[in-house]
């Protein structure tokens, strides 16, 4: 029996030992506790939607009541959920580990990133709770400005602060990247993981500002009658879908880089071979931060926006895709003569690679203009971006999750219990929402409260559907849980993966490392095997 | 890639005055003001600075969106907007433009006084030098609001325009509240940094081995001088014929 | 819930063919790559399962060839797409120069349309079929959207300006008309329907109308009531440009530069009439914003534009019978 040894987790207790504690590990936990809490919040909204749209006639709920609930359904997912998912749970705790540092640039910034975070989920919150908001979570003027008679200006804060929270840990990302890197850790030898987190760091600095001062401006202008996007008073109602795409755009690349980031780790760990095409998959990283920031106007093409910029969006949209297959084959070419074993992330790795293909497939649908007037704003819209964001992004995160629980924790999960619910996951994903597309392409659009009857079998399965990805995502909360308590003990290694993180005790010192590590090569060379550096 | 990515390790770029805690046992001598998961005050330095900069860099695109905002309604109301431009003094927003220069002047003073070690009173006395600039410059912004109040060209109910193009004209007065609004408000968080770092500089916290805090503030201060000096010809100066 | 269930909308308009053509092509696409990648990440992680808790995969680092390979071929197909929905997209948007043109106006929630020849409509839209029809379309208050899934087209309709959009029906039958821009409450209920007829039928339909209904009479009305004719004369006295002949034509701006005399300008110089003055004009006109509804805007348009028809120069001033 060993002498227990001090960890991040029993270093200080205490609630005021978490509440106001400068390790980026607890404050990744402290991120993890409340962006479960946050899903949850919007899944509620989510079965909301599903449950009402069983039945062709709006006989759930009221008009306005709908119209909220997939309203909140999206704020609270997009900007409380997804944006910080993985880069605030994940990347905070991984980052300083995976670069030999022992913390990020600027602790007490990160610390406050999580309180800005909180606050702007009590805004939201306090949205929902006092009345709701119905504008769409895309906030279009001039319903949101002038029209709609719901809680729009706690919502513009709520996403207003949420907005700081996500510059924050993107600024402590770059900086960290840049200047702490321990001796040895070039560029090119740091995980792709890490990779991946820099240009999301790159897209959160570049693009969140924007958002902030276009729903401080809604804000303005529902308040003070100011008539920047008001067009009884001269302005332009489609200047905001500009400036408001400008970041949502690119603010689907924060959420699918990071998983990109997670899945490229995993599929080496469990193929136990490095990743084929490392550049190449570091490269698009990149590519698609910055070409990412040039599509926004696809979102606009049935807005009345002059040809040759619909053109020049479609093209560039078009071009957009390409570092993602890029990647998507590099991560098939790297389970070829692997060595590999079919543990729970795995499957959530092969899960997304087959279900971001899918989704990233059907967003060419979209950028083809000529397709994209029949298809926008129907059905088919939201089951690409759902592909995407729920069998992509969120299947990273659970991968992600169940990968480094063992470090995090240090505790081991049970796997097949964990098996069990990737696969639920990816059975009751596809069946919610690849109805959707079939629905979309035949005109269905979306946020109907009511629909003609002939869409209802559509409808019907993609509500089973959801319900049975509800029990998919229940399960791991309970045996996650389960395990925090009875879990056996995990080595600092279990997967036999090779990365700074698996050469350090489970769960991790304060510091994370005794002595700065001295880098010799990059991660997740097996052969012969050995370890990333000495420390 | 050669092994060049540390760049964080060579030694120090200049030499400081020693700083250094006596030794504990077990704990390495270093500058008292050293945080622990920095190698060195080189690493910390760099850090904070190329932190400022990325965090300047999202001014840039915050107040960027209402520069984008600008520029398509004057190019749709090039007329209105000047119309509207000929009712903000001019040579208040030029008062106020040498002042925030000046303020940057004796800002770079201040962050030169904390580099050489020079006399805290040195150091305390450029921060409020510069701080009275700042003042003066919110003050004369006051002035002006105020002005427009009383002559109803505040966006809003009680909005009024007696020339030509009413529609315009209130959109230029919203943009103009809106960017000079966030402007001086980001020039009144500028004044409570100030205020922190006179007083560290007072308790005597700044020399050459340390002054990070005055050189970030320095660039936060520069760069919301930065914004006026463009926000000036574009709000003030459209279609100005000097008589 | 199972009987008659569609998988794919009618193609009711000559030009659904294309875009389902499009579309087709890259289902086809999609499904390959999807069903390769698919089977080949299931293959590779059946076929080199770990044997032995310490086995290893082959250190392989990357092969250039392929990273070519499978960039440029999806490259190569991107732009296909691309072109493809370009060319789409060009149909789509281009209407032809003889579309029979009808007004739509979307308000919260209800689409009213005007034909030209008196008809008016609440939530339908009659149409003949063989024959482009153009809409010109204007919101009364906040986005709506114009959807016609059976005919493949959508535009948006924004307050402040007209977007348009064209289609030729070739199947009679009635279609779904969807509002597909989130405008509020009963955002779901701004539904109708498309009715495409045979043009006899339609012709039929048509003189169910009565003549004094149409836009232009209405907006002639309209011209005397605002008393735009007393500035807006028939010869050049006035002080207002004379507006017959005007419409579609170059018109040379105060300050230099010229605009077309659109329904856009007309619209415009109705409501904002400061922001493009004819040259050689004082910029005296009243603004109309408020007084006018959009649909009223659109009839001042209509009759606008019978000024410039040939064979109907009537000085302005005189209702047209």
């Amino acid at each position: 029996m060993e002498t227990p040894t001090l960890t991040y987790l029993n270093d200080g207790h205490g609630l005021a030992s978490w509440l106001l504690t400068k390790d980026h590990k607890r404050i990744a936990i402290l991120y993890l506790v409340s962006i479960t809490a946050f899903f949850a919040v919007g899944g509620f909204f989510a079965l909301m939607v599903r449950l009402e749209l069983l039945t062709p006639a709006g006989d759930l709920l009221s008009s306005e009541t709908y119209n909220k609930m997939f309203t909140m359904h999206g704020v609270v997912m997009v900007f409380l959920f997804l944006v910080p998912s993985i880069p605030a749970t994940l990347g905070n705790f991984f980052i300083p580990i995976m670069v030999g540092a022992k913390d990020l640039a600027f602790p007490r910034i990160n610390l406050l990133s999580w309180y800005i975070y909180v606050l702007a989920g009590i805004f939201t919150l306090y949205s929902a709770l006092s009345g709701g908001v119905d504008t769409g979570w895309t906030f279009y003027t001039p319903y949101s400005t002038a029209a709609s008679n719901t809680h729009v200006m706690s919502a513009a804060l709520g996403v207003f602060i949420a907005g700081f929270s996500s510059i924050l840990t993107g600024l402590n990302f770059i900086v960290t990247i840049h200047r702490m890197r321990a001796h040895g850790m070039t560029w090119f030898r740091l995980p792709l993981f890490v990779w991946a987190h820099y240009a999301t760091s790159l897209i959160m600095i570049l693009g969140t500002p924007v958002i902030a001062i276009t729903v401080l401006l809604v804000a303005a202008e529902r308040a003070l009658h100011l008539g920047i996007f008001d067009p009884a008073l001269g302005g332009d109602p489609v200047l905001f879908q500009h400036l408001f795409w400008f970041y949502s755009h690119p603010a689907v690349y924060i959420m699918i880089l990071p998983a990109m980031g997670v899945v490229s780790e995993i599929v080496q760990a469990f193929a136990r071979k490095n990743i084929f095409g490392y550049s190449f998959i570091a490269f698009s990283s990149l590519a698609i931060a910055v070409i990412g920031f040039l599509v926004w106007g696809h979102h606009l093409f049935v807005s009345g926006q002059s040809v040759y910029a619909g053109l020049i969006f479609s093209f560039i949209s078009f071009l957009v895709a390409i570092p993602s297959a890029i990647k998507v084959f590099n991560w098939t070419a790297t389970i070829y003569k692997g060595a590999v074993s079919l543990d729970a992330p795995m499957l959530y790795a092969i899960g997304f690679i087959g279900l971001f293909t899918i989704g990233g497939m059907t967003g060419l649908f979209l950028a083809a203009i000529g397709l994209d007037i029949h298809v926008h704003d129907t059905y088919f819209v939201v089951a690409h971006f759902h592909y995407i964001m729920v069998g992509g992004a969120i299947m990273g995160y659970l991968g992600g999750l169940h990968y480094w629980w063992p470090k995090m924790t240090g505790r081991l999960y049970n796997e097949p219990w964990a098996r069990v619910g990737a696969i639920v996951v990816f059975v009751g994903f596809n069946l919610t929402f690849f109805p959707q597309f079939i629905a979309g392409y035949l005109g269905m659009p979306r946020r109907y409260h009511a629909y003609p009857p002939e869409y209802q079998v559509f409808n019907v399965f993609s509500s089973a559907g959801a319900s049975i990805l509800a029990v998919g995502y229940i399960v791991p909360l309970i045996y996650l849980t389960y395990s925090l308590f009875k879990g056996r003990r995990s080595p600092a290694d279990p997967w036999g993966a090779r990365g700074l993180e698996w050469e350090i005790p489970s769960p991790p010192p304060t510091a994370n490392f005794t002595v700065s590590p001295v880098v010799t090569h990059g991660t997740h060379q097996y052969a012969p095997s050995k370890e990333v550096g000495i420390v | 890639m050669s092994d060049a990515g540390a760049e964080h390790y060579p030694g120090p770029l200049h030499t400081p005055p020693v700083h250094e805690e006596p030794g504990v046992a077990g704990h390495p001598p270093h500058h008292p003001q050293l945080r622990h998961h920095f190698d060195d005050m080189d690493q910390q330095a760099e850090a904070s600075t190329l932190g400022m900069w990325v965090f300047l860099v999202t001014e840039i695109m915050f107040f960027g969106g209402l520069f984008l905002a600008y520029l398509v309604y004057r190019s749709a109301y090039s007329t209105g907007f000047q119309e509207a431009s000929n009712h903000l003094n001019v040579y208040w927003g030029a008062a106020n433009t040498i002042v925030l220069i000046v303020s940057s002047l004796t800002m770079a003073l201040a962050v030169r006084a904390a580099q050489t070690s020079a006399p805290p009173k040195t150091q305390v006395g450029w921060i409020v030098a510069t701080m009275v600039l700042g003042a003066a410059f919110l003050g004369v912004k006051v002035v002006e609001y105020t002005d427009k109040f009383t002559h109803h060209l505040v966006p809003g109910a009680n909005f009024q325009w007696t020339g030509e193009h009413p529609e315009a004209a209130e959109i230029f007065y919203s943009l103009y509240f809106c960017m000079t609004g966030l402007h001086a408000l980001h020039m009144i968080i500028g004044l409570g940094i100030m205020t922190v770092i006179a007083i560290m500089a007072w308790r005597r916290q700044f020399d050459a081995s340390y002054y990070t805090p005055v050189e970030v503030s320095g660039l936060y201060w520069h760069f919301v001088d930065i914004v006026w000096i463009f926000l000036f010809p574009l709000l003030y100066l459209i279609g100005f014929h000097y008589h | 819930m199972f009987t008659n269930l569609p998988f794919f909308p009618q193609q009711a308009s000559v030009q659904a063919g294309q875009v389902d053509a499009i579309y087709f092509f890259m289902v086809a696409v999609t499904a390959f790559f999807s069903l390769l990648i698919a089977t080949l990440v299931v293959v590779f992680a059946v076929k080199y399962r770990r044997r032995h808790d310490d086995d290893i995969g082959v250190a392989i680092h990357g092969s250039l060839p392929l990273e070519l390979l499978w960039t440029f071929v999806p490259l190569v197909i991107a732009m296909v797409m691309f072109v493809w929905g370009a060319l789409v997209f060009f149909d789509l948007y281009r209407s032809p120069a003889n579309a029979m043109e009808i007004y739509v106006v979307g308000k919260q929630w209800m689409w009213k349309v005007q034909h030209m020849e008196g008809q008016r409509e609440i939530n339908q839209l009659h149409v003949p079929i063989g024959r482009p029809v153009k809409l010109i379309m204007g919101s009364e208050d906040v986005l709506h959207s114009y959807y016609i899934p059976a005919f493949r087209v959508k535009a948006d309709v924004v307050p402040g300006r007209y977007n348009t959009m064209w289609f030729t029906a070739k199947k009679p039958g009635e279609y779904h008309l969807f509002c597909a821009e989130y405008c509020g409450t009963k955002h779901s209920g701004m539904i109708g329907s498309v009715i495409a007829m045979e043009p006899p039928d339609f012709q039929a339909w048509l003189s169910g109308g009565r003549a004094e209904d149409s836009p232009v009479a209405a907006g002639a009305k309209l011209f005397q009531d605002l008393v735009c004719h007393t500035c807006h004369m028939g010869d050049t006295q006035g002080r207002g440009p004379v507006l017959t002949g005007v419409f579609g034509k170059p018109v040379q701006l105060q300050g230099g530069g010229t605009v077309i005399a659109d329904e856009a300008y007309i619209r415009e110089s109705i409501v904002n009439p400061q922001a493009k003055v004819v040259a050689g004009y004082q910029p005296i006109m009243p603004t109309f914003q408020g007084l006018v509804t959009e649909e009223q805007l659109l009839q001042l348009i209509a009759y606008v534009r019978s000024l410039s028809q040939p064979g109907a120069p009537v000085p302005a001033g005189t209702p047209k019978q």
